[in-house]
């Protein structure tokens, strides 16, 4: 179960949250001056992204408030929580190591649970390996 | 009674207290401390399972949670019974009674044995290429799920309890073994919130393992100095101790799931009923060490599945821990040095010890000067090719390795009825993959190793690869230190313990995956839980299952309820080989929780019975209990359904409450209805962009009937709200949606309006609601009320009024689900039972009929008003129902796009319609299917819509209908034909939704 982190009560238990799909799709303020296409965009069509993503969560069995989260979907980490109406903060783009867009560590797909000889190679040479964090 | 295999003196057992125990019907004595495992083995029982797939005699290989087979089924034939138990797991206890399982007759004579014999013809993957043809996987997996399969479910209800709990901690160890208790006492030390959980009944892991006096640790002997540290442990202020502790998921965010054996430990008479017997444990730590130890692997050589073949740690295990002798005479056979230890215990417990072969070329000369000094002989570079023996191994055949080949000649028989085996330690990393911490391959350990961590974890001892004592208590210490600092918690104490173990053996692997076999016949099982040979991964290779997935998928390796605990690493090693491909790039099969076997008990905790799904009740709901009313669940409520009298059923009931409601009187508890309370200044204008209808004109004092749709234009809840005043309105949902309303307002206040001020509030409990309906409502009204004339002409329909009943303030809605004269009574919830009880007793007069759900149901059934839920499914618009006076033209709303879309557009999408079969005594089944025609057409006859609502109509004196028809709407009078699985089509007719005007003549 995640840590999720409302803006308003600090870090909370997943349980307390609702999920609201994905952030910053505005409701048009005229529909009616819609094509057809245009209005079936908003109401049908959402990015699948794997990666960094603007979402919204809903502190539902806390103090009830909305906000915006960007989340890290192939990892599940939590990278910002922000409020309704503001613009997501600038977030580093993780260093991937699948061409599926998976990042190094995180993930459980196949590519990173075991390291490879080389990166053990450099990872020798750069830093102190063992479980230890 | 008669153990000849204990051992005079020594081991953790409690000699003053014997205890007897059933294994596969025969009786046999042990001691307190005992395993199943140690007790069978103390009476020479080593055959004591038949294998999964080919019913082969198993014995017992590990000590712990790891043994692959020895499987059994405890307390049989009692509702108690829990099958694939690991004997190696299960502590003795007075009368315990454990049955083999996976075999008919018997555990001696099994006939499914008859499935080794033609094992030729069951390779891997012969399920999956035999039965996918013909008749199919779905005829033949009864005749296979009969014959393959290990122990019985129970079939009773489980008479034990067990519960959650939750905790937070600063610092969670999963392992009591030297590193976790050197880790666990160095965190306790700073006053940090320390949990040491331990699956065993003791800690100390391997420091029990050994001869007492072999290690000294701090100038105590090492059993000495776990039961100190466990001490100063306990003794710190936060921290806590939690034995028989299956930690068994890491989760995201170190949260992490343990479950606790209270009570299995416990003769069952002195089991304490009142008490759970198993607890699981949701922790959230902010820092995990895992110390969670090595797993011992086996040798894979022909042959080596059978009774008598143990790991060399589990019979050091059994010899140390339980004073039992797995064997009279022993041989050893490894490739690194950690078994060599197991040849001097037993030499040195009094066994013969027949040889040590060592697949090495050679073995360090320390070593050979020991075994020479207690007498052993010593052979390098040799395999086993064989094992003799039906039931326990009487004789290995060995040779010595030339390459991937046996030396010819070199062949020799060495007569044992034990065979200790080693091929290296891997460390444990289960939970730490679980975490989705990141491996490497270590050659000189020959197994995985963590390498970096995702979560806030930590590492340390034998399952980070570090086999070394000291090595590992200075590595938990300094983690347990290091875990603390991160929590907020200084000061740890500095102490590394100091260690003395002259005679420690360093560990020193050459792996050898398999080992050559002499004859093609030969097998040499990988997994023994699942009978994978090395032969069936070469075959999985040959027809392309490459992977190391797809390799485990086809073969089965390293799946069932062990997990591939002793299989994976090797089945790794041989794909490598068979590959030729570098370990690390083979990689690792996914280790997901649980680590081991958890209770369905325990993860259904208190959640069972009544508790499962706690349901709520009206202030009424009493009052309905006592007249007998039958219940149904609507959303988490209980609502009445019927109120039969004694000698009545169902449909009687329902027949005479309906009448009583339109001819005189009847009462319906509606304090479900969802309710709530919307202000603000801008509250009017919201509910007109919610609501499909218009909302800018209603005035205080009057309620109207509002449809909610999502954005795609399809209704999704309904209701009528009224205007307490300007900025002031009292909405009702349905029951089963009021939740869900709730949380879809806010997120269009919060989000899409924000400026819009307007506060929701869900007031549905804080009402009790009786709603009175029929000709009578008036003239009980008139006698309830103290300050209201419920004429209808001055109070009129669709209105509301704040009034009195006996002096206590109510809401009056003139408002019908019913078509009929109604009245809707809000009064404060704790009033609702006294509201409920003077109705009935001021209403006896009128011929007041309690209705319920079923009744509300049929009577609006009657009136044609839709159900949402019930007479739409998420694919219906207002225009489908035929409400197309509740769609405002003149501002926008939710969804009010998207019913111009071209589908949402169409004239023949299915329509809300009436239906009236041809045989008025015909109640159309609800969900049946309506098509054009009576009779099947090629290749199907269409689907133009389907039954939604159904009823006999007590005051229509003839069944009646509601459905969705395509093209409804302009199809009235048109027949239709119900499908009827019983026989014809029933003939049917389509008709307006109103039933009221159509049968009644109402206007």
């Amino acid at each position: 179960m995640l840590i999720i982190t409302c803006p308003y009560c600090g870090p909370r238990e997943q349980s307390e949250f609702h999920y609201g799909g994905e952030a910053h799709i505005a409701r048009p303020a005229d529909p009616q001056a819609l094509t057809d296409g245009q209005w079936a965009e908003f109401v049908f069509m959402r990015s699948n992204v794997k990666g960094v993503f603007a979402e919204r969560w809903n502190h539902s069995s806390g103090c009830r408030k909305w906000f915006n989260a960007l989340r890290d979907t192939s990892t599940d980490r939590f990278l910002a929580v922000y409020e309704m109406g503001a613009k997501p903060p600038q977030i580093d783009a993780p260093e991937l190591r699948t061409p599926a867009g998976e990042p190094l560590i995180g993930s459980g797909n196949d590519e990173t649970k075991v390291m490879t000889e080389a990166e053990m190679t450099e990872a020798e040479m750069t830093e102190d390996l063992g479980g230890g964090s | 009674m008669n153990q000849p295999f204990r051992l005079p003196e020594g081991g953790l057992i409690d000699r003053d207290k014997p205890v007897t125990f059933r294994f596969d019907g025969k009786s046999y004595g042990g001691f307190a401390g005992d395993t199943l495992a140690s007790a069978l083995l103390a009476n020479g029982v080593h055959h004591v399972a038949r294998s999964f797939k080919y019913h082969r005699p198993r014995g017992i290989l590990g000590a712990g949670p790891e043994d692959p087979a020895a499987l059994v089924q405890l307390e049989p034939n009692t509702a108690r019974t829990e099958p694939n138990l690991r004997a190696t797991e299960i502590e003795l206890y007075e009368g315990l009674n454990a049955g083999a399982q996976n075999c008919w007759p018997s555990l001696g004579f099994d006939i499914g044995a008859i499935n080794d014999v033609f094992s030729r013809f069951f390779p891997a993957g012969f399920y999956y290429k035999t039965f996918m043809g013909g008749p199919g996987w779905m005829f033949f997996e009864r005749f296979i799920r009969a014959s393959a399969g290990l122990g019985v479910a129970p079939g009773e209800i489980d008479p034990d309890h067990y519960e959650h709990t939750n905790r937070h901690c600063d610092v969670l160890i999963i392992g009591a073994g030297p590193a976790g208790l050197a880790a666990a006492r160095a965190a306790a030390s700073t006053g940090a919130r320390v949990i040491l959980a331990e699956q065993t009944a003791h800690p100390g892991g391997q420091l029990l393992d050994e001869a007492a006096g072999q290690t000294t640790i701090d100038g105590m002997s090492a059993r000495d100095w776990v039961k100190a540290v466990r001490e100063e442990i306990e003794a710190a202020p936060e921290a806590m101790v939690l034995t028989r502790t299956n930690g068994f998921g890491y989760y995201n965010d170190n949260w992490f799931a343990l479950c606790q054996q209270l009570q299995d430990h416990l003769p069952l008479a002195e089991r304490d009923a009142n008490k759970p017997r198993q607890r699981l444990w949701h922790v959230r730590a902010r820092h995990i060490i895992l110390a969670t130890g090595a797993i011992e692997r086996p040798l894979v050589f022909a042959g080596n599945d059978r009774p008598g073949v143990m790991l060399a740690g589990a019979v050091r295990h059994y010899l140390h821990r339980h004073a039992v002798l797995p064997g009279r005479r022993a041989a050893i056979l490894a490739n690194n040095n950690s078994a060599w230890q197991t040849a001097f215990d037993l030499k040195t417990a009094g066994a013969e010890m027949a040889a040590i072969l060592d697949t090495r070329p050679d073995a360090p000369q320390v070593l050979r000067d020991r075994a020479e000094a207690l007498g052993i002989p010593v052979k390098t570079g040799a395999a086993v090719t064989g094992t003799l023996g039906r039931r326990r191994i009487k004789a290995a055949r060995t040779g010595d390795i030339e390459g991937d080949r046996i030396a010819i000649g070199s062949a020799e028989m060495i007569g044992c009825d034990l065979l200790a085996v080693s091929g290296g330690w891997s460390p444990n990393v289960a939970l730490f993959s679980q975490s989705r911490g990141q491996l490497r391959y270590d050659d000189d350990i020959a197994g995985f190793r963590p390498a970096r961590s995702w979560q806030e974890e930590a590492t340390v001892g034998a399952a980070n690869g570090t086999f070394d004592l000291a090595a590992c208590l200075a590595e938990g210490a300094a983690a347990g230190a290091n875990a603390a600092r991160v929590a907020g918690f200084d000061d740890a104490s500095q102490s590394v313990p100091r260690v003395s173990a002259p005679h420690a053996i360093d560990y020193d692997i050459t792996p050898a995956w398999r080992l050559p076999m002499e004859r093609k016949t030969d097998r040499a099982f990988v997994d023994m839980h699942n009978d994978v040979t090395s032969k069936d991964l070469d075959l999985a290779v040959r027809e392309g299952y490459r992977s190391v997935e797809h390799a485990k998928r086809y073969t089965t390796l390293g799946m069932g309820t062990d997990q591939g605990k002793t299989s994976s690493v090797n089945g790794f090693g041989i794909l490598s080989e068979i590959l030729d491909t570098p370990i690390p790039e083979i990689g690792v099969t996914t280790y997901r929780p649980p680590f081991k076997p958890v209770t369905f008990g325990a993860v259904a905790g208190q959640h069972v019975g009544a508790n499962f799904h706690p349901r709520r009740t009206t202030p009424m709901h009493e009052a309905h209990v006592e007249v007998g009313a039958t219940f149904e669940i609507v959303g988490d409520w209980l609502r009445a359904r019927v109120y039969p009298r004694a000698g009545e059923d169902f449909d009687a009931a329902l027949q005479r409450e309906c009448k009583a409601a339109r001819t005189q009187l009847g009462m319906l508890d509606a304090s479900t209805l969802g309710k709530i309370d919307i202000r603000g200044k801008n509250a009017r204008e919201f509910l007109n962009r919610i609501y499909s209808n218009a909302w800018l004109k209603l005035p205080p004092g009057r309620c109207r009937y509002g449809l909610m749709l999502n954005e795609d234009g399809m209704v999704f809840d309904d209701g009528v709200t009224a205007c307490l005043s300007d900025d002031h309105f009292h909405m009702t949902t349905t029951t089963g949606g009021a939740a869900g309303v709730l949380n879809w307002l806010e997120d269009y206040a919060q989000t899409e309006w924000p400026d819009l001020e307007v506060y929701l509030t869900s007031v549905t409990e804080q009402w009790a609601v009786a709603s009175l309906c029929g000709p009578n409502s008036t003239a009980l009204m008139a006698e309830l009320l103290d300050d209201l004339d419920p004429d209808p002409e001055s109070f009129p329909f669709m209105s509301w009024r704040p009034a009195h009943i006996a002096g206590i303030p109510v809401r009056v809605f003139r408002i019908s689900f019913t078509g009929e004269l109604s009245y809707e009574i809000n009064i404060p919830a704790r009033y609702g039972r006294w509201l409920w009880d003077r109705c009935m007793a001021l209403g006896e007069k009128h011929g007041i009929t309690p209705y319920g759900t079923e009744g509300m149901h049929l009577l609006r059934a009657e009136a044609g008003f839709v159900i949402v839920g019930q007479d739409t499914d998420g694919t219906v618009t207002p225009i489908d129902l035929g409400m197309d006076w509740a769609v405002k033209k003149t501002a926008d709303f939710v969804g009010a796009r998207s019913l111009t879309r071209p589908d949402t557009a169409r004239t023949d999408r299915r329509q809300f319609v009436g239906l009236l079969s041809e045989d008025p005594t015909i109640v159309l089944p609800e969900g049946s299917q309506i098509i054009a025609t009576p009779h099947e057409t090629e290749p199907r006859t269409p689907m133009i819509g389907y039954v939604t609502s159904s009823y006999m109509s007590p005051n229509f004196s003839r069944s009646i209908a509601l459905g969705l028809v395509e093209g409804g709407h302009t199809r009235m009078g048109e027949p239709v034909y119900v499908a009827n699985k019983n026989g014809t089509p029933h003939r049917a007719s389509i008709s307006p939704v109103n039933f009221l005007k159509e049968l009644g003549g109402a206007s």
